[in-house]
């Protein structure tokens, strides 16, 4: 059977691109924009503030001269893209930003927000070392609640408790939509690439008419259903089942993704911030909202977190939910945070399943995209 | 008629061809230079005439190395560490660890029964511990690199340790340690041992088990095999023709595809 690709990304094709138009216009219309980078920021308080969230850019090779102006060289490609968007006003979302909200997550990003705190109106959420204790759950507790001061006072609004609850109420839709849609690449061939479906994740962020976004999803599960029924697919069938996992790889950072499934491998799962990460937990609809919010976020199993268990955990689960051959853990060089907790990772999965491992250390660059290809061809080469 | 089929190990630095016929191996070998598809094909030619037969009649030809991709008249292609797992195992058929050096990576590989890869890691983004690193040293010190990998070193003279992991920077310690008056002798030793570390660290990662076998150009360097089986603190064993073990395993797997009856 030939390999076809769903006719609905036709939408997630052109969401990127329309992106910069309709945000313009929603300034127009007067409406305030809060800029955020990391999966740490909550969507519900911005929007529950009568703001747009945004998702910021740094996945892009282009800035990274400029970022080099100021940071280090040797440093994460991610922070040096997204500082160089940010400094040169290169980026129409950062540019239509009225605040930026920033966390104190790795070393690298909390001393580059001190930088861009010069020429942007910033708040930076100071996050605990880790998720487990009464401790680190209650110092987050109070940035959340200072979160909501901060915005009520720029925006002059009030964030009131029924405003949080119908916004909380609304990501948790989409939550449990987009999980309904990952749940199609449970299934051998898989009816949608990894790469289209990144783009749909990604595309999220770029769709600022939620509900349009929603219907648009809809229809792909519409349209994924007929082909799972028809057994058509995206990749062959048989293709070697591959997880990602380790740092955010969005469009135009997505090098390894694209290699993987050039050499036929199936990317069923994208388990990074880009990917799945955000989707993964709702906030608890029973709790005091802030509370609840509070919970949800802090539960993002980020490597700047330690201990990370949760990451080892969910990423051994997935591999058995998705029927993995294997998983590819790409690290972003200057990630120390990712790059020190791979090994952790690959001994947790070397003690549980064995299921082989690869790891990955690139940057946004194309030069080393043939080593990587050789590694990956390899690893599938190993897989029975 | 003998059935042959061949492999092509298309390196960076150099190309290596086996051909085998189920029984006997043939080995060749010459410098990729800037045209490797047409070295590759004027190799494979004069291979087929000193075995006598029509190189036509070499149906199977597996490619591996960095040059399969863009390489003509392959009937397959293979990675170059599926490969040299494959070839360490055919020359050294206990081999659990295969650590191969090229020109322009290195990595090391744990392999299991039939050189089957179980793991493996590759040097990322980065010259140090490969041939290039030694190539760009032997210019330093001028020396041809066939000299360097036979010197004799007197080994009651202590090795210059050269701290520098970057071959840009190393070279520039070589340069200094040279003005400073050290010796040829001691500034080689030193780099054999700083590539030796550099390559056990990367293999620590893969959990090397003995026996372990070295691979690919520079297990022709007869001094790299002493200082890396200190550094990995286990025996490294260099078999006869390790630097065809990428080109032997290529020809395994094309032997493999005419035994199968397909490409």
């Amino acid at each position: 059977m030939t390999l076809t690709r769903p006719q609905a990304m036709a939408h997630f094709d052109m969401a990127i691109p329309h992106a910069g138009v309709s945000l313009k216009q929603l300034k127009e219309e007067g409406k305030k924009v809060v800029g955020y980078y990391c999966m740490y920021a909550p969507q519900e308080i911005a929007m529950a503030a009568g703001t747009i969230p945004v998702a910021l850019c740094a996945t892009k090779e282009e800035p990274i001269a400029d970022g080099e102006k100021t940071l280090p060289r040797n440093f994460c490609p991610l922070i040096k893209s997204s500082y160089g968007f940010a400094v040169t006003d290169k980026c129409p979302f950062f540019l239509h930003s009225d605040l930026i909200v920033g966390e104190t997550t790795c070393d690298g990003k909390k001393k580059m927000f001190e930088h861009m705190a010069k020429f942007k109106p910033l708040h930076v959420m100071k996050l605990p070392q880790g998720y487990e204790s009464a401790q680190d759950r209650a110092y987050w507790l109070e940035s959340v609640k200072e979160l909501v001061n901060v915005l009520e006072q720029t925006f002059q609004v009030q964030i009131s408790e029924q405003k949080l609850n119908a916004s909380i109420k609304e990501l948790n839709d989409e939550r449990k939509l987009i999980m309904e849609l990952a749940d199609f690449m449970k299934y051998d061939p898989v009816p949608v690439s990894g790469q289209d479906m990144l783009k749909v994740l990604w595309a999220r962020n770029f769709v600022f008419d939620r509900p349009e976004f929603a219907q648009q999803v809809r229809d792909l599960i519409s349209e994924l259903k007929e082909r799972v029924a028809r057994g058509e697919g995206a990749l062959a069938k048989g293709a070697k089942r591959i997880v990602v996992t380790g740092v955010p790889t969005g469009l135009g950072a997505e090098k390894v993704l694209k290699i993987i499934e050039e050499n036929g491998g199936a990317l069923v799962y994208i388990e990074n911030c880009a990917g799945m990460k955000q989707f993964v937990n709702p906030v608890d609809e029973t709790k005091p909202a802030l509370e609840a919010i509070a919970e949800k976020y802090l539960n993002t199993h980020c490597s700047c977190m330690s201990p990370n268990p949760r990451r080892m955990e969910l990423v051994e689960q997935i591999c058995r939910d998705f029927k993995a051959d294997g998983v590819v853990d790409i690290v972003w060089q200057g990630c120390h945070t990712y790059n020190v907790e791979s090994k952790i990772l690959q001994d947790y999965l070397k003690e549980k399943s064995g299921i082989p491992f690869l790891h990955i250390e690139t940057d946004y660059s194309q030069g080393d995209a043939e080593q990587i290809r050789t590694r990956v061809q390899a690893f599938m080469e190993r897989m029975p | 008629m003998t059935k042959v089929v061949a492999g092509l190990d298309l390196g960076s630095t150099a190309i290596k061809l086996a051909l085998y016929d189920g029984g006997r191996f043939g080995f060749w070998r010459g410098p990729a230079g800037w045209d490797t598809r047409n070295t590759a094909v004027t190799m494979l030619e004069s291979a087929a005439r000193e075995w006598q037969i029509d190189p036509g009649c070499i149906e199977h030809v597996c490619g591996t190395g960095y040059g399969r991709i863009g390489a003509v008249g392959l009937t397959r292609t293979v990675t170059e560490i599926t490969c040299h797992a494959k070839g360490a195992a055919h020359l050294y058929p206990e081999v659990r660890t295969v650590i191969d050096i090229g020109g322009q990576d290195s990595k090391a590989i744990r392999t299991e029964e039939n050189g089957h890869v179980a793991d493996f890691i590759m040097n990322d983004k980065c010259a140090a511990g490969t041939g290039r690193f030694l190539q760009v040293m032997a210019h330093a010190l001028e020396l041809d690199l066939a000299d360097m990998a036979d010197m004799q070193l007197d080994s009651s003279e202590a090795a210059c340790p050269i701290n520098a992991m970057c071959a840009v920077f190393a070279e520039s310690e070589v340069i200094g340690l040279l003005n400073r008056g050290k010796s040829r002798n001691s500034i080689v030793s030193g780099l054999y041992q700083s590539i030796s570390t550099r390559i056990a660290s990367m293999a620590a990662r893969i959990d090397p088990t003995s026996p372990i076998v070295l691979t690919g150009g520079v297990s022709m360097h007869g001094l790299l095999q002493a200082q890396l089986a200190k550094a990995l603190n286990a025996p490294v064993i260099v078999p006869e023709n390790a630097v065809y073990a990428g080109a032997i395993g290529a020809a395994l797997f094309a032997w493999k595809d005419y035994k199968i009856g397909g490409f």
